[in-house]
């Protein structure tokens, strides 16, 4: 940060003595500015139309008739609009009427993968922050014996990479008979996270502390500081790595992979791949498809209404630190 | 943020000095503290050691053993590094990965950065950083479903219009030629809005007045976006590269929707090629030892992208 807002003289001295520097006068500056204005507008709009269009293409083909699709692929609107692709990914289809719309047979249960993926990203998220939380306090206001050497060590775990506990963590998991459990899925990643627990020990150390200590002298405890004070005075901190973390657990595809096997437990995102895949190669089910990526969309498109601004924040503020 | 740092260096400072037996038995306010804090941390200390050390370890080891899952590991030294070097898929899955990576590299940053510094000029409005922002919050299945229907062959959207422009379909995901480019494509679209706002975000952290000084000294937008932004930024870009190459090297739900590796390994990025090995071919001990490589590679990898930033930010102060 600090290197960011420090002014580097140097750098306005050589722009001071660029050469060209006379040749554009004032008037013609602001002329060429502005043709510079809308040719940027215009980038950003073909960033816009490339980033949205994926997602209308999605409605598109899933309001379409699966079988008219091949009739007119070009078409924007939907083809033969019908609501039955939702239907056959959500069950209430008949066989008839599915194969009649174009669906391939293959089927998802959606709403119970739906409710899997709410139950795993929701516990995952609520535990690994609350778990952060009051770690990050023990580091920003606690004073113990070991605390900047734990710290240190939990800072280096920043470093490594996923990859390499992968393998190991589907071992243990089996070891511990946890596979095509909650508890396998959640746990690894339910306790410790070295970017919470720095992030939120980093704004911690900013608060004040006189609050705390009134409250203390007041014969407050410290756990009685802890979450009636300085846990409210964090909820920035806290609602940002929890939106963060609902949106990595939420599209979480290769941990849940390895560690189930079958339907009861599977998040959307596997099922949503499994779904894909059973999709027979030659006339696949697009529609049906596209709107079962639309449903596992939803949760995240909603987040987004609600809290769109909060995330673009958010990202930037991470980013920062 | 510099009152936080202060306010951290002070609190480590006090703490050095006067030791901490001391502050423990002199200061009433932190009686008691040793035994709550470890209470604290318990948590997140057994998910460290549980979860992360001993895995790491126990990583490293099993990169050394034949261990098929199912029976007990058994030790084979170097066995597994030399089958390494003489394994042509490995060598051909390290080569479809670092492409890969360059061509998410080279094209995701260019655009997250041009679209930082356009959206930073023109406008502040949420709205538009919002929508840029959407990717990034589907899974990697959803966009490479999505993406896959797309640019299918026959019925795809973008096959519609490249037919009309040249006549020929591109076989995007089934083409030893297009698989890569294609899937750094979707990978690129799926994470750029998200390293455009951290670096927006560095963006706004510049300080106006430099650039009205540059304007008034007569520096046109091109020589500014030289001179001043792209010093200025370096520490930001530093971090959102090492951060976009650690995790293009590990792409893995992208692939495994799309080619699933193929067609005859054009796709096969490591991470596949691991997991097909531990998981399809129960592999274990070689997998471990891939992980172990790839692991070594990322290191290495992070901290030369760390010196060489380093050294060219010394280069313009």
């Amino acid at each position: 940060m600090t290197t960011i807002l420090k002014p580097t003289p140097r750098v306005t001295t050589e722009v001071l003595t660029t050469p060209e520097r006379p040749k554009a006068p004032r008037g013609r500056t602001i002329s060429r500015f502005s043709a510079g204005r809308a040719v940027a507008w215009l980038y950003i709009a073909i960033v816009l139309v490339v980033t949205v269009f994926p997602f209308y293409w999605m409605l598109r083909t899933a309001f379409s008739n699966n079988y008219s699709l091949i009739r007119d692929p070009g078409s924007l609107l939907p083809v033969d609009f019908t609501w039955g692709a939702f239907a056959r990914v959500l069950g209430i289809a008949s066989q008839e009427q599915s194969l009649a719309e174009g669906g391939s047979g293959a089927s998802i249960e959606i709403l119970h993968f739906l409710l899997n993926s709410v139950i795993y990203a929701t516990i995952q998220t609520v535990a690994i922050v609350f778990f952060s939380t009051i770690a990050a306090y023990a580091f920003a206001r606690l004073r113990w014996r070991g605390r900047d050497l734990m710290f240190s060590v939990f800072l280096a775990a920043l470093m490594v990479p996923g990859i390499l506990t992968l393998l190991p963590n589907f071992v243990l998991v089996k070891d511990l008979g946890l596979l095509n459990t909650f508890a396998g899925m959640i746990l690894p990643t339910a306790l410790f996270s070295a970017f919470n627990i720095f992030f939120l020990r980093q704004f911690m150390l900013g608060l004040s502390e006189e609050i705390e200590e009134a409250a203390l002298i007041d014969g407050a405890g410290r756990i009685r500081v802890l979450f009636r004070i300085t846990l409210p005075m964090t909820s920035g901190p806290i609602i940002t790595l929890s939106i963060l973390g609902f949106i990595t657990a939420w599209n979480d595809y290769f941990w849940p992979l390895l560690v189930t096997s079958d339907d009861s437990v599977r998040p959307l995102t596997l099922a949503l791949a499994v779904f894909k895949q059973s999709s027979p190669q030659a006339s696949p089910d697009w529609a049906g498809l596209m709107a079962a990526t639309l449903v596992a969309a939803l949760p995240m498109l909603l987040l987004f209404l609600v809290f769109g601004k909060r995330i673009v924040n958010s990202i930037g503020f991470t980013g920062l630190k | 943020m510099a009152i936080t740092a202060s306010r951290g260096t002070r609190a480590a400072k006090s703490t050095r000095v006067k030791g901490q037996g001391a502050i423990n038995s002199h200061s009433p306010a932190h009686r008691g503290d040793g035994r709550l804090a470890w209470v604290l941390i318990a948590p997140a200390l057994v998910g460290f050691l549980v979860f992360f050390l001993y895995p790491t370890l126990r990583g490293i080891y099993l990169s050394f053993t034949d261990f098929k899952v199912l029976t007990p590991p058994t030790f084979t030294g170097f066995d597994n590094f030399v089958r390494l070097f003489g394994d042509q898929v490995f060598w051909s899955s390290l080569g479809v990965t670092v492409y890969f990576v360059l061509l998410s590299v080279v094209f995701g940053m260019t655009i997250s950065l041009v679209t930082a510094v356009v959206l930073h000029r023109l406008t502040s409005n949420t709205v538009v950083r919002g929508i840029i922002i959407l990717p990034f919050l589907i899974s990697g299945v959803v966009a490479a479903t999505t993406w896959s229907w797309m640019l299918d062959s026959q019925l795809g959207v973008v096959n519609m219009l490249i037919e009309q422009l040249t006549g020929e379909p591109i076989m995007f995901l089934g083409s030893r030629a297009w698989a890569i480019p294609s899937i750094a494509m979707i990978s690129v679209w799926k994470s750029m809005g998200y390293n455009a706002i951290i670096i927006f975000a560095g963006l706004q952290t510049i300080p106006p007045t430099i650039y009205e000084a540059g304007r008034i000294d007569g520096a046109n937008e091109v020589q500014m976006f030289r001179r001043l932004t792209l010093p200025l930024l370096r520490p930001i870009l530093a971090m959102v590269l090492v951060l976009t190459v650690i995790g293009s090297f590990q792409v893995f739900d992208i692939v495994a929707v799309t080619t699933k590796g193929g067609p005859a390994n054009a796709s096969n990025v490591l991470q596949m090629y691991i997991y097909d090995k531990a998981f399809g071919q129960f592999d274990f001990g070689y997998g471990a030892t891939m992980s172990l490589a790839l692991f070594a590679m990322l290191i290495i990898i992070t901290f030369l992208q760390m010196r060489l930033m380093r050294a060219s930010e010394s280069d313009t102060n």
